[in-house]
């Protein structure tokens, strides 16, 4: 079968208009719709687990001032504000939310390929996140067995939550796979098979790499978190024993034996690991368009960056076991792994010198998003290298179970990301509301927030050192611990407990500026990459209106030598390109970004 | 490194692996096969990594139970009256569930010839195999629960590991066969009543289930190596 552009196809994608309020709102197909309401359950549950941290700093910053805060509810709160950060908020706001919103915005489609299962997904994800937040409120209470759930004392009597409140997590989890899995597929194939004509994979933003490749990994390691919670859930309900040796548990032989604890090691981080390139990768990918577009500059290196993106994603599924150092291991598989964690830091690597090479003789526009961005690349570099220092054996064994190693992931996959996120919602709302938020106060968001994650967490390397174990309800009196520990954890709750706060500046700002923002027009940011070409703002069904729009150069045409405009729509055919003498007719010569030293192609983009 | 190529339409392709990469990134479909076509494509890569952590996790309970791994072939026995036969209802099933796929591809051929009643009846009688072969399990279960107190927590013949696995994943698999067995009725019946010439024109649906069948066929014959053979 001969093949036929999409564009040019009698008929076009099957798109179910809305007619009532609540096929448009609700039960909708749209995938703006769906990923708003991705994004804010997403949000919803990111503010919980907010509020959980608050508690469990007021713990630790000042024990025993606080009776309502007792041992149990404190690993219940470790474990759930984990779950919450790295799974329901993270994974489902990058992916759900982001994807959802950009992937047939940016590659010029009308809607995903299916978007009937595209809003079961959502659904699902919001049955998954309910069934979590229930687990409070059960018997027993959430579980409080550590995020990562290690067997066996995930599923111990003395646990807390291992009546109900683990079996909810595991259903959770379950759910979100198959809400994950709804969705990934969706966007894959999107990406793949519905792409408008010009647009080559190599001609993508690249958010849409970093959310491809993020999708790949979600698709190909959830499956191991699906069966170890499976596994888990026989061996609490139908007293299997896959992951329970035999144990003396309180004076008594309890009924397993023969069970492996290291089995669930190895499948959770088989997951565990490709999770933090899922929650990664993406913002790798949507920083780099902020960068570019704001510092009004074609991203550095774009072929490296898109190679960059999928060796990380290859490389992720082989390093698992450097979570496990301290677990036992035959000295040749640490030897193995860890030379293959610190390979990932060469892609990586790259992908932050092109980042900062993108920024050099940049006609910077500091603009709120792009404040956002630069945070990120110090956050994420300096969350970077202390991932150098663990990824090797002998530095790890010490420093493992310690608050460095809290605040190593911290850096690396809790505040970078968010950078990216907050700087990634500053930077799209305009066209995903039509109205401009207001400047100052996102100005104000960012410093107290940036400034203030380093308040937290650059004491927590200290403590790290001196050896303070991560985990821990209080740490009573002990030898090691000098008296600076404790005041130091003191200005650390401080410092959360403000920028806590903070965070209410930026609900404020983007609720407020619904109502109360100027109009942004169609590209306030003067962007190239197709979201920002559509006839309406807010995009309307359908998006494009009758044309799909066709693609004639690659996503970072900025500040193109002897164009009137510093940037050239991705959709603008050659001879429509206005020049700046503007009579001179011939079409302009955008191969020339002599300073990045790339092959450009005909129309602009690198030839691969 | 390499060399550029001229195409008859006067564009200029470049060689080598970076042909490749422009040939792969190019404006077009990724892969030319209808949507639904490559979603079931990228599932059923998804669905590769459940069961290889299934049978992978199963070899790792096998090693590190304590008691002793019941023997296959003595497990799966079946006597009709004289000697026991080793593995005779596995093997049954298993061609059983060949077999299936063998009727499952004529009927992609007969959707694709517009044949919708030979197609439909070929559906049927696929999903008529995947009924015997689900009914057969549950005659294996019965036999391992009832007759011989194989539970998901205890065996008397051996390491408690070898009935939570052998439930967990047949039962996984089962899970599989059975839905498939629904997905089939319903492409099935839309084949008869001319849904798809309706609304697509084509019937690339039949090749789409089958293409779920068949890795479901394929899955067995993983599951039915390393537990029955080894």
């Amino acid at each position: 079968m001969a093949y036929v552009a999409i564009a040019d196809r009698d008929h076009e994608q099957e798109l179910h208009d809305p007619t009532t309020f609540i096929t448009k709102y609700i039960w909708s197909q749209d995938h703006k719709v769906i990923a708003i309401q991705y994004s804010i359950t997403a949000m919803f549950v990111g503010l919980v687990a907010l509020g959980l941290s608050a508690m469990m700093r007021l713990q630790l910053g000042f024990p025993d001032s606080f009776s309502f805060i007792t041992p149990t509810d404190y690993y219940q709160f470790i474990t759930m504000h984990g779950m919450i950060m790295v799974i329901f908020l993270l994974t489902a706001l990058f992916l759900g939310g982001f994807g959802n919103y950009l992937i047939p915005l940016m590659i010029g489609s009308r809607d995903m390929v299916f978007p009937y299962m595209n809003m079961m997904s959502y659904w699902v994800y919001l049955v998954s996140v309910i069934v979590l937040l229930a687990s409070f409120f059960v018997p027993g209470g959430a579980t409080g067995a550590g995020w990562t759930l290690y067997p066996p004392q995930a599923i111990l009597p003395g646990t807390p939550g291992s009546e109900l409140g683990i079996l909810l997590m595991l259903v959770a989890l379950a759910l979100f796979i198959v809400a994950f899995t709804m969705g990934g597929l969706n966007y894959v194939t999107t990406i793949l098979q519905a792409r408008t004509r010009g647009m080559t994979l190599m001609r993508m933003p690249l958010s849409l790499w970093g959310i491809f490749m993020a999708t790949i990994l979600g698709l190909l390691a959830f499956p191991a978190l699906f069966v170890s919670a499976v596994m888990m859930t026989l061996d609490k309900v139908a007293g299997t024993s896959f992951f329970m040796p035999a144990i003396l548990s309180m004076g008594e032989t309890m009924d397993h034996e023969g069970g492996s604890p290291i089995l669930f090691q190895h499948l959770f981080w088989f997951f565990g690991h490709p999770e933090v390139y899922i929650v990664a990768l993406p913002a790798f990918g949507l920083v780099s368009d902020l960068l570019s577009t704001h510092a009004r500059k074609a991203i550095f290196g774009y072929r490296m960056m898109v190679w960059a993106i999928l060796a990380i994603g290859g490389l992720s599924f082989i390093v698992w076991a450097h979570h496990m150092y301290v677990s036992g291991m035959n000295p040749y598989f640490g030897f193995f792994f860890a030379t293959t964690t610190l390979i990932i830091a060469v892609p990586t690597a790259i992908k932050v010198y092109n980042w900062v090479l993108t920024l050099w003789q940049g006609n910077i526009r500091m603009t709120v998003p792009m404040l956002f961005a630069i945070g990120f690349i110090f956050t994420f570099t300096h969350g970077g290298l202390t991932g150098i220092f663990l990824g090797n054996v002998v530095v790890d064994l010490p420093l493992s179970d310690t608050y460095f190693v809290v605040a190593h992931f911290h850096m690396v996959m809790g505040v970078s990301p968010i950078l990216v996120v907050f700087g990634s919602i500053y930077h799209w709302y305009p066209k995903i509301t039509g109205k401009m938020f207001n400047q100052t106060l996102g100005k104000l968001h960012f410093w107290i927030t940036f400034l203030g994650t380093y308040a937290i967490y650059l004491p927590m390397h200290y403590l790290g050192f001196l050896g303070v174990p991560r985990r821990y309800y209080a740490m009573g009196d002990t030898e090691f611990m000098p008296e600076s520990a404790f005041t130091l954890n003191q200005g650390i709750t401080i410092s959360a407990l403000i920028v806590g706060a903070a965070q209410f500046i930026f609900l404020y700002n983007i609720i407020v500026s619904l109502k109360k923002g100027k109009d942004a027009g169609s590209n306030p940011w003067e962007a190239t990459t197709l979201e920002w070409q559509t006839p309406d703002t807010p995009p309307k069904h359908g998006n494009w209106g009758p044309e799909l729009p066709v693609v004639h150069r690659w996503a970072y045409d900025y500040s193109v030598p002897g164009c009137r405009d510093d940037f050239i729509p991705q959709n603008m055919a050659p001879d429509d390109v206005p020049m700046a003498a503007d009579s001179v007719s011939q079409s302009p010569d955008v191969g020339t970004h002599g300073s990045e030293g790339e092959t450009d192609g005909p129309d602009g983009e690198p030839v691969a | 490194m390499s060399e550029a190529v001229l195409t008859d339409s006067g564009d200029v392709l470049p060689g080598g692996g970076d042909g490749v990469v422009a040939d792969f990134s190019a404006d077009k479909q990724t892969f030319q096969v209808p949507w639904g076509k490559a979603m079931m494509w990228f599932f059923l890569l998804s669905d590769t990594f459940i069961f290889g952590c299934f049978l992978t996790s199963y070899m790792t309970v096998r090693m590190s139970a304590r008691d002793a791994w019941p023997v296959p072939s003595e497990v799966f026995a079946l006597s009709f009256g004289g000697d026991p036969i080793p593995l005779i209802l596995i093997a049954i099933m298993t061609f059983i569930l060949i077999s299936s796929s063998g009727t499952m591809a004529l009927a992609v051929n007969m959707g694709y010839r517009g044949e919708r009643k030979k197609a439909f009846w070929l559906m049927m009688a696929t999903a008529a195999f995947g009924v015997m072969f689900v009914s057969m399990q549950a005659f294996e279960w019965t036999k391992l629960i009832v007759d011989e107190g194989v539970r998901l927590w205890s065996n008397p013949m051996g390491a408690a590991q070898f009935g939570a696995t052998f439930f967990m994943i047949t039962g996984f698999h089962g899970l599989h066969v059975s839905v498939g067995v629904i997905y089939l009725i319903v492409t099935g019946l839309r084949v008869r009543s001319g849904y798809y010439d309706r609304t697509r024109g084509n019937y690339e649906m039949v090749e789409i289930t089958g293409l779920y069948w068949h890795f479901v066929d394929l899955v067995w014959v993983f599951i039915f190596a390393f537990f029955y053979l080894w």
